[in-house]
């Protein structure tokens, strides 16, 4: 069974290979059709400047959008429409569109969890919503959920190796994804066990001041959304309070003015300007709601994904320091390192190079993404102000205006 | 209030000034010899003669709040077709959870000397009441003044029946004016009171808002000091969060001065409907003696002519027991045209009374309708300055957020996104 191949110009994407046990090592041995690995870092160099300037030298297009509820006996869910634009030779067709609901995402995710387990996946929105609580249906929550899905495909489509990833592939291609699940799942136990079989058990000593570094960050950086979190939430409520209170104050003027003569105009203009800070203060309530909050919990999700991957990482370096360590007591004169020993190294070494260019990848998308969020709220707070502004501002000659003499 | 105003009606104040400049707290006795605390504020006049418009300090003296009381109750009495400006409230209402209920309150003192000031220079303001002898002593006579107030007698002549404010008096003709304006007090004390009550959770909302915004302030800050490039944005983000916070103690205060405004026209809609009820009370006496002298007519008649058709207590008798004499049906008689001459007299005077009333009712309804219209528009709009300025301050500040977070973004349609904005503020 084929990989999905890299191209050739590009390295061998990770150490995990879901076909093969055997380890691809960087360090030489590599199979026939794979080239030696560039080093990460300039890989991502590489791929920032591909940021940078706009999708030009981008080959590769994912969009979610379209949702459309599907009534079944059994179940009611949701469908997206996946489209995929690409020149890159893993596709056979330039253009895809395949239809997916949630179910296939989380699959999606888990499959690269095991496949690429070196690398940052980056979070899907909250698999459960109270029953209750929560309309799955509604507009705003399937509109929330799409942006979500889609931000987490794009996530994937600009990661320099797990956009490779055959399961990514198969994702955005597969008539019948079902079929292939299926398939899978074989494949799963095996690679389960060796999994399991590298990584259980060992206890590292220290982490390196690097990664000790990047674990404290995504402790304090958590927590700090969290609270965030929170404050948001609490001021959308109060908000919401407010604005209750409003739709009673606007609406009070009005009636006075009908009792009035010459004032029934300006408290009649009162009335409908309060009725326009009311509108605009719903939408801001709004915007809150679905734009801000949900990138605080996906950063939330992501922080705690990434703060596994390091505990994996750790558990690898465990292992190595382990068997180093044996080697060293077993006081034999050999100068060369025995082969599972040096295979450890490298994995090690493999996973903290591709750790370390994903951190960095994750603190640029980070950046980007908290920059724009602060100045999409500023903005939107700018327009709930502009708004009031010009209700108030026009009912100013309104209030001056001198009544014709009866 | 506007001192302007005052001084283009200008009546008791082309010649002087009046302020209400301090408040103190006192201690003393009351009536039942038991310690108590309250509020003393400090009057002073000013007599603004001179050419260049300097004012010379004519009186000084300290009167608490019941004193004000005693000096309006006795001008409702006496001026019964005034609407009689109100005092600011005995004690606080329509609060909010930040504004104190406590009449030691500060804050509720301040805005209370403001109110007495306020009612002051509208009665010196007004071209019937500026000219009251005892108003004029209220400002210049500190010790005996209550007692010279309650010599007029002005509680006797007070008429107990407008104490009971719902009591129905079955007016058979009554004036539909009245009628209407009675309404219309009604309905205006009603919406007024709804306004204020939910303009003061309107209030509350608010500064719940506000608050809950500064527990952001602390949290960007810790945030920024484990960013890199981040950390100048995050910071300044939460300064601006504390600054926010921090401006709705003033933006409500100013609130609440508006709020004050429209109180005193809840309370003069008050002062409007007792107007209306005394009329009623007027047109109600002259209907009843009206009906009186009618019966008694009737009844001369009857014993002049012999027959009898109005029921009385003596032809019930005189029925049973036998008739009177001629002599004493004559004394009868002369009683009764005795006591329909004076019912005449006094129904004569009576109804010019009430035309009076009515004259110089309505044309101090038409004063205060021109008042009120004015008064009210003003503070509209200065309800409407207040809001545009909040939103030009803080709609400023997360304007200002901006570069921040643009950093070293170069996207240009950001930059002139944000030019554009600029214009607006």
């Amino acid at each position: 069974m084929q990989d999905a191949q890299a191209p050739a110009c590009l390295p061998v994407p990770g150490l995990w290979s879901s076909e093969s046990r055997d380890l691809i090592l960087p360090n030489g041995g590599t199979p026939a059709g794979t080239s030696s690995p560039a080093s990460s870092s300039s890989l991502l160099n590489r791929l920032q400047l591909d940021d940078d300037i706009d999708g030009e030298t981008r080959d590769l297009f994912v969009t979610v959008d379209d949702p459309k509820k599907h009534v079944c006996t059994m179940e009611t869910y949701i469908t997206y429409r996946i489209t995929t634009k690409s020149t890159r030779v893993e596709f056979d067709l330039p253009e895809y569109s395949v239809r997916r609901r949630y179910q296939d995402f989380d699959w999606l995710r888990n499959k690269l969890e095991e496949s690429q387990p070196t690398h940052l996946i980056p979070p899907l929105p909250e698999k459960f919503v109270v029953k209750g609580v929560v309309d799955r249906f509604s507009e705003e929550f399937v509109e929330t959920r799409r942006k979500a899905l889609d931000k987490f495909l794009k996530r994937i489509t600009d990661h320099p190796v797990l956009s490779f990833n055959e399961h990514f592939n198969v994702f955005l291609t597969a008539k019948d994804l079902n079929a292939y699940k299926k398939q899978g799942m074989a494949l799963l136990t095996r690679v389960g066990e060796s999994v399991k079989h590298v990584t259980g058990g060992y206890k590292l000593r220290s982490r390196p001041l690097e990664f000790a570094a990047i674990g404290d960050y995504l402790d304090t950086f958590a927590l700090k959304l969290g609270t965030i979190d929170r404050i948001a939430q609490r001021i959308i409520k109060e908000e919401i309070e407010y604005l209750v209170e409003l739709r009673e104050y606007g609406p009070v003027y009005s009636t006075w003015s009908a009792l009035e003569g010459e004032l029934a105009e300006p408290l009649e203009g009162v009335s409908a300007c309060i009725g326009n800070c009311s509108a605009a203060l719903e939408e801001l309530t709004d915007d809150m709601t679905e734009d801000f909050l949900p990138v605080l919990r996906e950063y939330i999700l992501y922080s705690d994904s990434m703060k596994s991957v390091l505990k994996k990482r750790d558990q690898v370096q465990a292992e190595y320091e382990a068997k180093l360590e044996a080697v060293a007591l077993r006081k034999e004169d050999r100068p060369k390192v025995p082969a599972d020993v040096e295979k450890c190294q490298d994995r090690m070494e493999c996973f903290n190079a591709d750790l370390k260019a994903d951190m960095e990848r994750w603190q640029n998308n980070k950046r980007q993404d908290f920059r724009q969020l602060l100045m999409g709220m500023a903005d939107k707070n700018i327009q709930y102000y502009e708004k009031c502004l010009m209700a108030w501002e026009s009912i100013i000659p309104l209030l001056q205006e001198k009544q014709e003499a009866k | 209030m506007d001192s302007y105003y005052m001084l283009k009606n200008n009546f008791l104040l082309k010649k002087i000034e009046i302020s209400v400049s301090e408040a103190e707290k006192r201690t003393g006795r009351t009536a039942m010899n038991m310690q108590e605390t309250y509020t003393a504020y400090l009057i002073e006049t000013r007599s603004v003669e001179h050419a260049d418009g300097q004012s010379v300090l004519t009186d000084a003296l300290w009167r608490r709040y019941s004193e004000f009381e005693l000096l309006r109750n006795y001008l409702l009495v006496y001026y019964p077709h005034v609407v009689v400006p109100p005092l600011p409230e005995k004690r606080a209402e329509f609060v909010w959870h930040k504004l104190s209920a406590d009449n030691m309150d500060p804050d509720f003192v301040e805005r209370r000397r403001i109110g007495l000031e306020n009612f002051l220079l509208r009665v010196a303001s007004h071209p019937v009441l500026c000219r009251d002898k005892i108003f004029y002593l209220f400002l210049t006579q500190e010790g005996n003044w209550k007692e010279t107030v309650n010599e007029t007698g002005f509680q006797l002549k007070a008429d107990s029946r407008l104490k009971a404010l719902n009591a129905t008096f079955r007016v058979k003709n009554p004036d539909k004016r009245f009628t209407e304006l009675k309404h219309y007090s009604d309905e205006l004390q009603s919406v007024i009171s709804h306004l204020l009550r939910v303009r003061a959770r309107v209030a509350d909302r608010l500064y719940g808002v506000y608050k809950v915004h500064g527990n952001y302030g602390r949290v960007f800050s810790e945030w920024s000091a484990i960013e890199k490039e981040m950390g100048d944005g995050l910071q300044s983000a939460g300064h601006h969060m504390d600054v926010y916070a921090a401006s709705i103690d003033d933006i409500l205060e100013d609130e609440e001065h508006y709020a004050d405004q429209l109180k005193e026209y809840l309370f003069y809609a008050e002062a409007l409907r007792a107007v209306c009820r005394k009329h009623e009370l007027m047109q109600y006496d002259l209907e009843m003696a009206a009906q009186d002298l009618a019966s008694k007519k009737q009844q001369c008649e009857e014993l002049a002519t012999g027959t009898v058709r109005t029921f009385s207590l003596k032809g019930m008798t005189t029925k049973l027991f036998g008739q009177e004499t001629p002599e004493q049906r004559e004394a009868r008689i002369k009683v009764l045209e005795e006591q329909i001459k004076e019912g005449e007299q006094q129904l004569k005077s009576k109804n010019l009374e009430g035309r009076e009333f009515v004259k110089n009712a309505w044309a101090d309804i038409e004063r205060f309708k021109e008042q009120k219209n004015r008064d009210l528009k003003e503070a509209l709009i200065s309800y409407a300055v207040m809001q545009i300025s909040m939103c030009k301050k803080v709609g400023g500040w997360y304007l200002t957020l901006l570069p921040v977070c643009l950093d070293s973004c170069s996207c240009f349609s950001l930059l002139l996104g944000c030019i554009g904005i600029c214009s607006h503020f």
